[in-house]
């Protein structure tokens, strides 16, 4: 049942790809300006006319940055806010820091639960801002890059932001939450809260950030396998249609669907490899003797194959939103996610964010295998030279080294001790996966590890943990805009190349072999990077059937 | 610059067939590598840097003890980390010692050929100052770039001007320019020298291939951030790992941590990248080639277009008898035998070509009765034989015209179109008369060399276009190139026509390179992305390329791009190889780490000890094992590095599936084994 399931949904997303992809190559190609975004731009004072990289960065940091204070703003006035039936205070200022910067980020890293601190406005006018225009940020960041490499005018940040959430995210949301609501998903202004609306564009922006504490294991967020299944499309469908909308806007769809299959098959892999780890005992039910697939944490009416798949899903995205307890999984089930985020979240990753981190790959691999056909490397006719391989190699090993200083950081000084819920390998898990989960902006987590605690509902009393709410507030920030910045000079470098013409002794990009290599150089990076790391956590446990 | 070799015995390159070390390369290179340990020299290889510092700190720690490793572990490390920055050094200086000692090579052939002064004195052609004066006769090779000051002689510069006709050089005038490397086919001439002496390209390629003047090149530059990147997260993973080892209760000594640090970093590319680059050089060097620099080596590489003259380069260039016109009224067989005759005593490429077509005729070589050749001069411009008391000649249409009219006889109105009509096909005519009648024609046309096709037929496979360029008209070139497999020509060209060409395909984006070697050239030796100039080339040619070809051979071109592809598939491979290696590592020097860690109660070994996929002897063995293993593979790649990969004309993608296949899957399971066999020497024979 759970194979069916996943062979389904591996066939529907197929489907699915070119179509929205298609659609999306449209939307950002199109010279046409409708009236309802010219009376926007017109708002914005914004000429719709194309920006350098700097000057498009400058926006992107300037327009985070307002979001920023305006929902920090937002989330310390509780007191003052309409929608507010359970008249909740504000959350602490370190709590806050966290939040606001998990949002702005796209990350949705959350060390609150929603129903226990945040008013319906808070929800609403805040963070569900946030999860439309942080995943537009990440989209017009890639849209600059491929216009980049297509050699184009990198285009204009306010322009693309504004059609991204008009003719993209917002359409496709209002369809998605009616039939969420359809379901039985809560929408409501006095009980439970405006669930549906948000749900639907939590996932549809990779964005993660549940209503509810437990997210979408909670029936009023996912009620059924049908929502699930929608719910885990809607996570995949604008990532993964992008390599489409890549290839048609560099002008070969080869190109695309090549990114595609690299990213496919690695995420296949993922899948298969947490079924089968899910569907095996667990040390503790071996040590009560029981057996069967390790249920513990798993919500039963989506199984190990709605759980397996999502929890792949979930993190090869950087949506980060869980319908399973991931505190739970089995060493190796626990292992996969760490690998998803630490391959960058490149796996079609974040709306926008994984392409280009991906593409960052792409070109690294182009770089190494470029040289071994007697040529200096070129990608669609570019040379790569030191400036390119400069930023490249800086955007794609700013975030290991921020998940490598930080979990130091919090193990090392002692400082995140507090933080740490289980002992032993598991103790280190919690707290790796915290900081791979905020570096790479996905917003899951091993959900022992705390950053707030209250003694009851509605922040009264409440204590942050100050020092996880900073540093991984930091972390997100850092993980977000170091790569943004560098991707946009990348795309700014790539603009200014003369693309030469390719030829027999050119090396093609659209072959399998080169998805191979670039497989395996995202494989081996990732590896040699977090290998020492996952041994001490996940993969003692998957050695072994001690209990710690 | 003077004539490096007489041009019947090309000096042959000393290719690959010599050994890679003579022990006078091999010993001062490792003086040379020790020298090297100088940190100011490591500073400019930041992952050797890296390699140093950790020596440094592992001999202190053996030094004072410090951590609970034994005393022979520590010292051990410490050893071999020494040990993989003086093999790094050694790569690179024996490099350096092969390149130098190639340039020297080449610098002591240049001494052979000898000039006759004017006072009957001899020197070596090197030691000629500007304002020396020299008497070359015919068969002698002019010595240097001079002016002819007295006398009149016919010259042979084919090997410049790839024109096989010779050409009239005289005192006073503007015919007095001679360049060194021509030779003097008839007559006796004096030369005053006017090139300067000593200022040769070779000691700029010294300079280069010693390192002095060595600059990275802009691949080189892009790896070395690659490299410095990939060196910068492995310290940040190995500090990290201090912590997280803590945490896990688990002791990890400095020493094994920059062991694993050191086995991590891209070692094996670091030490040999330099390398690799010198060689390359010096690859070229044995094909008789000076690059000017390490750029256009590399750019070579990249070539997406070949500029290639026909004359000399696609065809012959020494014109071959290919047809016998006879004039009315005469047998084509008489016209043969007549031209075989005249020819006999002509021992130019188209005299011999005459006589072997003939050939063909059934004439064969028989007992002459009384005879005398009369050899070709410049005044008369025709040679022949006064035999049987008839006398035969050859030469240039109006050169027999004069003779004939000279005999009383007169030229037949139809000589004249038949040289017309063969000048206009890109040949050339050869009049030949008996006394006072004009016999008919001789038509020497230019033929392609042999092979050329299926040269041609791999770089396409390489993904490279060849064009010709001639000076012919558009039918005769599109003959020629039709024949000669290029795929494309440029007929009727000027210096300005290549030029524009050559902008042309820049602006394509495409890369260009092309030979040359006449002042024309200059231009557009300067544009093309790869300029070879030929030795024999003048100055303002020679300035305006980056490489300068010794044998002035056309076809040299292919050569370089070849090594240039070389130079990139093997920077690229020992990166991959490198890279790939760090699995293996990690398998070797992790589990050593974390033996214990997580050891249930009353066990010795935890859950990670399953990790030990080797089945290595202990934990201080495996580190070992894996450190000697890493300083050990790059001794055992120098001879790649300096060889190069070998190369196949192919695509790119067949050549990318094959060296990710050597180098990458190579890479991943060389380092099993190999720290596998070292562990059974380390551990089970040596009992660490």
């Amino acid at each position: 049942m759970g194979v069916v399931q996943i062979i389904v949904f591996c066939a529907v997303l197929l489907a699915i790809v070119p179509l929205l992809g298609g659609y999306m190559a449209r939307v950002y190609t199109s010279e046409r300006i409708r009236p309802v975004e010219r009376l926007v731009l017109k708002l914005l004072r914004v000429e719709p006319a194309s920006q350098t990289w700097k000057t498009y960065a400058a926006s992107v940091v300037l327009f985070s940055l307002v979001s920023w204070l305006l929902l920090y703003l937002i989330l310390r006035t509780q007191t003052a806010h309409p929608f507010n039936p359970n008249g909740f205070n504000s959350g602490t200022w370190d709590l806050s820091f966290n939040t606001v910067s998990s949002f702005v980020t796209n990350t949705n890293w959350q060390f609150y639960g929603g129903e226990t601190t945040l008013s319906y406005f808070s929800q609403m006018a805040g963070l569900a801002v946030q999860n439309f225009v942080s995943a537009a940020v990440g989209i017009t960041v890639l849209i600059a890059l491929i216009r980049g490499i297509a050699s184009k005018p990198l285009g204009n940040f306010w322009q693309d932001l504004t059609r991204t959430v008009m003719y993209v995210l917002l359409p496709i949301s209002v369809v998605g939450a009616l039939l969420l609501a359809s379901q039985g998903v809560v929408q409501s202004l006095s009980d439970w809260g405006p669930v549906a609306s948000q749900e639907i564009i939590k996932l549809l922006g990779t964005n993660g950030g549940g209503f509810f504490n437990v997210n979408s294991a909670f029936p009023y967020e996912n009620p059924n396998g049908f929502t699930n299944f929608v719910e885990m499309l809607a996570m995949l469908a604008i990532p993964a249609s992008l390599t489409y909308t890549y290839g048609r806007m560099v002008g070969s769809r080869r190109q695309g669907w090549t990114v595609f299959g690299v990213m496919f098959t690695v995420f296949v892999i993922g899948v298969v490899a947490v079924y089968l780890a899910e569907s095996s005992v667990t040390p503790a039910q071996q040590a009560a003797g029981l057996t069967g697939a390790n249920l513990e944490g798993k919500e039963l009416r989506f199984g190990t194959g709605g759980t397996a798949l999502w929890t792949v899903v979930t993190t090869a995205t950087s949506t980060g939103a869980v319908n399973a307890a991931f505190e739970s999984l089995t060493g190796i089930g626990g292992l996969i996610p760490m690998v998803n985020l630490g391959f960058g979240e490149s796996i079609f990753g974040g709306v926008g964010t994984g392409l280009y981190t991906m593409l960052l790959y792409v070109l690294l691999a182009v770089f190494i295998g470029g040289l071994m056909v007697g040529r200096t490397p070129e990608y669609l006719g570019k040379k790569l030279e030191a400036r390119e391989i400069k930023l490249v190699v800086l955007a794609l090993l700013a975030t290991p080294l921020l998940v490598l200083v930080t979990t130091s950081l919090a193990l090392g000084t002692g400082h995140g001790g507090p933080s740490i819920y289980a002992s032993g390998p598991q103790g280190f898990s919690e707290t790796l996966y915290a900081y791979l989960s905020q570096a790479n902006n996905n917003g899951s987590a091993f959900a022992g590890y705390t950053g707030y605690l209250q003694p009851e509902a509605g922040n009264l009393g409440a204590n942050g943990v100050t020092f996880a709410d900073l540093l991984g507030g930091l972390t997100m920030l850092i993980g977000r805009f170091v790569p943004i910045v560098l991707t946009l000079a990348l795309a700014g470098a790539m603009r200014n190349k003369r693309a030469a013409p390719a030829g027999l002794g050119t090396m093609r990009t659209d072959t399998p072999t080169f998805a191979g290599l670039t497989v395996g150089t995202v494989v081996i990076v990732g590896a040699l990077t977090f290998l020492p790391a996952f041994l001490l956590g996940p993969v003692v446990q998957g050695l072994t059937t001690q209990l710690f | 610059m003077t004539a490096i070799a007489e041009p019947e015995t090309p000096q042959s390159p000393q290719r690959e067939s010599r050994s890679l070390f003579t022990p006078d390369i091999l010993w001062p290179a490792i003086g040379a590598s020790l020298e090297k340990l100088d940190p100011r020299v490591q500073l400019r290889n930041p992952v050797m840097f890296v390699v140093e510092v950790g020596a440094v700190m592992t001999t202190l720690a053996a030094a004072a003890g410090w951590g609970e490793d034994p005393r022979w572990f520590s010292v051990t490390i410490a050893i071999w980390l020494w040990l993989t920055v003086v093999f790094a050094n050694l790569a690179e200086a024996l490099a350096e010692g092969r390149g130098r000692a190639q340039a020297a090579a080449l610098r002591s052939m240049r001494t052979t050929t000898t000039a006759k002064l004017q006072d009957g004195s001899e020197v070596a052609a090197s030691d000629l100052a500007k304002g020396d004066v020299v008497v070359v006769v015919a068969g002698e090779v002019i010595p240097g770039d001079g002016t002819v000051i007295e006398g009149i002689a016919s010259v042979d510069e084919s090997a410049i001007t790839g024109e096989s006709a010779p050409v009239i050089r005289e005192s006073g005038g503007d015919r007095s320019a001679v360049t060194g490397g021509t030779r003097v086919l008839s007559d006796r001439i004096v030369v005053e020298i006017t090139q300067e002496p000593g200022k040769s390209f070779l000691d700029r390629m010294i300079n280069l291939v010693e390192g002095a003047e060595r600059r990275k090149t802009p691949n080189e530059i892009a790896l070395n951030i690659l490299l410095a990147g990939l060196t910068l997260v492995f310290l940040v993973v190995v500090v990290a790992l201090r912590p997280f080892a803590d945490f896990a209760g688990t002791d990890v000594s400095l020493t094994t941590l920059i062991a694993l640090l050191v086995a991590l970093i891209p070692t094996t590319i670091g030490a040999l990248l330099s390398a690799i680059g010198i060689a390359g050089m010096d690859r070229l060097v044995r094909r008789n080639v000076l690059a000017l620099s390490g750029r256009a080596v590399e750019a070579s590489g990249d070539v997406d277009v070949l500029l290639l003259d026909k004359t000399g380069t696609i065809t012959l260039g020494n014109r071959q008898a290919a047809e016998f016109v006879p004039m009315p009224g005469v047998e084509e067989i008489e016209l043969a035998e007549a031209a075989q005759l005249a020819s006999l005593a002509d021992e130019t490429p188209e005299g011999r070509s005459v006589v072997v077509l003939a050939k063909r005729y059934g004439i064969r070589e028989r007992e002459l009765g009384t005879h005398e050749f009369v050899p070709f001069t410049a005044e008369s411009r025709m040679s022949g034989i006064d035999h049987d008391g008839s006398r035969l000649r050859k030469g240039a249409g109006e050169a027999i015209v004069r003779f004939v009219e000279g005999e009383g006889g007169q030229a037949p109105h139809e000589l004249q179109s038949v040289l017309d009509k063969i000048s206009r096909e890109g040949g050339t005519p050869l009049a030949v008369a008996r006394d006072a009648q004009v016999l008919g024609v001789i038509h020497l046309k230019d033929t392609v060399k042999e092979g050329m096709a299926a040269r041609f037929e791999q770089l396409r496979a390489m993904g490279i276009r060849t064009i010709m360029v001639t000076g012919d008209n558009r039918l005769t070139a599109a003959k020629i190139a039709e024949e000669a497999g290029v795929d494309d020509f440029l007929a009727e060209a000027t210096p300005e026509r290549k030029l524009q060409l050559i902008k042309e395909e820049q602006a394509n984006g495409r890369l260009v390179a092309m030979t040359g070697d006449g002042t024309n050239d200059a231009p557009a030796l300067a544009q093309a992305d790869v300029g070879v100039t030929m030795n024999t080339g003048t100055q303002a040619a020679r300035e305006a390329g980056n490489m300068v070809d010794l044998d002035s051979n056309p076809t040299k071109l292919i050569e370089i791009v070849e090594v240039g592809k070389q130079l990139l598939i093997t920077r690229g491979a020992l990166t991959t190889f490198s890279i790939a290696n760090d699995i293996a590592k990690y398998f070797a020097i992790l589990p050593a780490i974390f033996v214990s860690t997580y050891a249930a109660a009353g066990e010795s070994e935890g859950p990670l000890a399953q990790l030990n996929l080797m089945d290595l002897g202990t934990p201080q063995s495996a580190i070992i094992s894996a450190i000697v293993f890493n300083a050990i593979v790059i001794p055992l790649l120098v001879p790649i590095a300096l060889r190069g990969v070998k190369y196949k004309a192919a695509g790119a993608t067949a050549l990318l599936r094959r060296n990710l296949l050597i180098y990458g899957v190579g890479g991943l399971v060389a380092p099993f084994v190999g720290i596998k066999l070292i562990d059974l020497i380390v551990h089970n024979l040596l009992g660490a």
